[in-house]
């Protein structure tokens, strides 16, 4: 097995806020390698884009990190400005949830374009103008060339994203950060989002991290699986193993919450009740205790650990799992 | 016209409805022709990609923009024709829930006098009956009234905001509500909550809806009837389970497609959603799904395709409908 492109040890991150420190991030472990797509699901508020920009070191100023972030063997923490900048756009890209965050509403789409090609890809203005051309072209723009030309509020939602994609492509990323890609989009805009990073996936054998709080978004698209609740890990496996066998309470009432096709109109829906525990009260036992209904007095008094199944590579977070084979488990 | 199996009289009656917007010297065809029916009682959904017209229907049918023609029948009378005092009191008894939640909500007046609003205007004057009418409501949303009250919205989630929002839409006890996508901001786990409540508060206060959305799954959890729209018109409408087994037109088939399922053997299937909705400046001649249809032929183009009834109670407007 290769080593893997991305390796995230121990990391947390605290934010100071008036109500006292803030944990957004409880101490995470995970590891990608080359080519692979991790899923990253969990609702609101749970840590998702904070573990993200720990990863792409763009986090708020005042944001203590601790742990560390390997990415294709720099030392990303400790890695200086200078370099960080090269890594962050070449080979470590990102897509926001809001393309705006990532679009200049004052420059046009072709400038932006060329300008991320040429800044990284040493490339000349008309190679780099052909590059931009061909990428739109690659993430479905019709009339790529008139495109060029444009600004980004002439252009949908959808479209918006897929030019989003198409910077952050632009120069072969090893790594690509997808940050709730498809949240603010319709189901039809979505699904070919969610093709085309796919296929582009595919295409140069790029490392990917989705993030949603949908798991009905990761289940046909991710190799693994990493569930979040309260700033930690809480259970990890590959996404057929997962789907199959759920230990954490909290994974199963996640997808129990999913409307489904198949159910018969006015039928309750089984919410989770209640929400997440206040970030900065961080609870003494398991964070899910107050909502879960398997909750016993232990639950409460101590904290479970993210330790393995029976399944090689599935881990999980719990003094009572669900579905555990015969004469396994806690 | 066209019955769409509503049993008793509808309590809504929509007659093509046209309702565009000026952009310059060009034309939004926005919603072109729409006709629907809703009974007491029932929950109508209203599914469609953005910018398909859904909130200006639903907007247009609540007279909060005046349609360019058309009829809005409610409850045997023409909403489109009423004005001053006469609307105004028609309108407390229809009432509408925005999508984002915490954007409707003024940051800087406290909830209990945001609930108590739609009271006052409504010239309820009573202040000890406008208070028990406001604790009322935020208790069977789910909220402790005399904790909530006092507060402001900025120290709510985004869920405990629509509480609130459904909490003020209750307020004047109306009769019909227009739910325009209510949990598309929503996390999944805080969509099934409010989705939960919305279908409790329909059952204790004898409420109509019209339900707006852009997710078919969860248009289906609440809808007896659905009604898919596409680029300012009607594509299909008839009863959830129905519709949903057995689509009839082509954009309902890929509005389903385009569905995630939460199950890793379900591979999605690639390539089902090729392209945009044209501009509705400029919709397509004939019908206006053709530039995106895998069955569109030249009369496709030629002739515009009405609603046919296609199965007892079901509706589509397509020249090829599927089997
Ligand atoms: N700049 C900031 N200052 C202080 N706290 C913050 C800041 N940004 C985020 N947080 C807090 O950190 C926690 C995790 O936030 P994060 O945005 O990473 O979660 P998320 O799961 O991605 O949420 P969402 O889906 O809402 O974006 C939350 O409690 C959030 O309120
Ligand atoms: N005030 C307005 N002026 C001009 N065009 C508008 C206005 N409001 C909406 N539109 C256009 O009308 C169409 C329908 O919009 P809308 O009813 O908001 O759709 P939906 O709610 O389904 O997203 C869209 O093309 C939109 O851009
Ligand atoms: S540790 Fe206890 S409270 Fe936490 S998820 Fe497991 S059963 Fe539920
Ligand atoms: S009328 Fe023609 S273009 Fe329109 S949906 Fe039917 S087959 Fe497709
Ligand atoms: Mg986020
Ligand atoms: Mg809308």
């Amino acid at each position: 097995m290769s080593p893997p492109l991305l390796t995230i040890e121990n990391v947390a991150v605290e934010l100071p806020t008036p109500r006292g420190n803030l944990r957004a991030v409880d101490h995470v472990d995970l590891s990608l390698e080359a080519g692979r797509t991790l899923g990253i699901v969990g609702e609101s508020g749970c840590g998702k884009t904070m573990l993200s920009r720990a990863v792409l070191q763009l986090l708020p100023r005042q944001a203590k990190l601790t742990g560390r972030v390997m990415f294709d063997g720099h030392d990303l923490v400790r890695l200086k400005p200078e370099s960080l900048r090269r890594l962050r756009g070449r080979d470590l890209a990102v897509v926001f949830q809001d393309p705006m965050t990532s679009l200049n509403p004052v420059l046009t789409i072709g400038t932006q374009l060329m300008e991320t090609i040429q800044e990284h890809l040493e490339l000349d203005a008309p190679s780099a103008r052909k590059r931009s051309i061909e990428l739109l072209a690659a993430v479905g723009i019709p009339a790529p060339e008139q495109r060029l030309a444009q600004y980004p509020h002439q252009c949908s939602g959808g479209m918006r994203q897929r030019i989003a994609i198409a910077i952050a492509l632009s120069c072969e990323p090893k790594l690509l950060i997808a940050d709730e890609p498809t949240t603010a989009l319709d189901v039809t805009i979505q699904a070919q989002i969610l093709d085309l990073l796919a296929r582009e996936q595919r295409r140069r054998h790029m490392a990917m991290i989705i993030i949603t709080h949908d798991l009905g978004v990761v289940a046909g698209r991710a190799d693994e699986v990493a569930v979040m609740y309260a700033g930690r890990v809480v259970e990890r496996a590959p996404t057929q193993a997962l789907f199959k066998r759920m230990h954490m309470p909290y994974t199963e009432a996640l997808l129990a919450a999913i409307p489904k096709l198949d159910t018969a109109p006015h039928t309750p829906l089984p919410a989770i009740s209640g929400r997440p525990p206040d970030p900065t009260r961080p609870l003494k036992g398991c964070s899910f205790a107050p909502r879960c209904r398997y909750a016993a007095e232990r639950c409460r008094e101590a904290k479970p650990e993210l330790k393995g199944a029976e399944m090689p590579g599935h881990l999980y977070a719990c003094f009572h799992p669900i579905q555990m084979a015969e004469g396994i488990g806690a | 016209m066209m019955q769409l199996a509503v049993h008793d009289e509808p309590l809504l009656d929509v007659d093509n409805l046209v309702v565009e917007y000026g952009l310059g010297n060009r034309t939004v065809h926005a919603v072109s022709g729409v006709s629907f029916q809703v009974a007491r009682g029932e929950t109508l959904g209203l599914v469609g990609e953005s910018g398909c017209g859904k909130s200006t229907l639903g907007r247009a049918v609540l007279q909060l923009r005046r349609a360019k023609s058309g009829r809005v029948l409610f409850d045997g009378e023409d909403l489109t024709a009423m004005e001053g005092e006469a609307l105004r009191r028609m309108r407390r008894r229809v009432q509408l829930i925005f999508q984002d939640p915490i954007a409707s909500l003024n940051p800087r007046r406290r909830i209990g006098d945001i609930v108590a609003e739609p009271l006052i205007i409504a010239g309820v004057k009573d202040a000890t009956e406008r208070k028990r009418r406001v604790h009322e409501v935020l208790g069977a949303v789910g909220l402790d009234p005399d904790i909530v009250a006092g507060r402001l919205p900025h120290e709510f989630s985004g869920g405990q905001c629509q509480r609130i929002c459904i909490a003020r839409s209750l307020v004047l006890n109306p009769e019909f509500i227009v739910c325009d996508e209510p949990v598309s901001a929503l996390d999944v786990s805080i969509r099934a909550q409010i989705l939960n409540l919305l279908e409790e508060m329909k059952a204790r206060f004898g409420l109509t809806l019209l339900f707006i959305a852009h997710d078919l799954a969860v248009v289906k959890a609440v809808s007896d009837r659905v009604a898919v729209m596409y680029l300012g018109r009607l594509c299909e409408v008839g009863p959830s389970e129905q519709l949903f087994a057995k689509p009839a037109h082509p954009y309902t088939d890929l509005l389903l497609q385009a569905i995630p399922v939460p199950d890793p053997d379900v591979r999605p299937v690639e390539g089902v959603a090729i392209g945009e909705p044209p501009s509705p400046i400029a919709p397509p001649s004939g019908c206006r799904f053709r530039t995106r249809c895998p069955r569109a032929d030249q009369r496709c183009s030629a002739e515009i395709p009405e609603l046919r009834e296609v199965a007892p109670g079901q509706f589509a407007a397509c020249h090829h409908p599927l089997a």
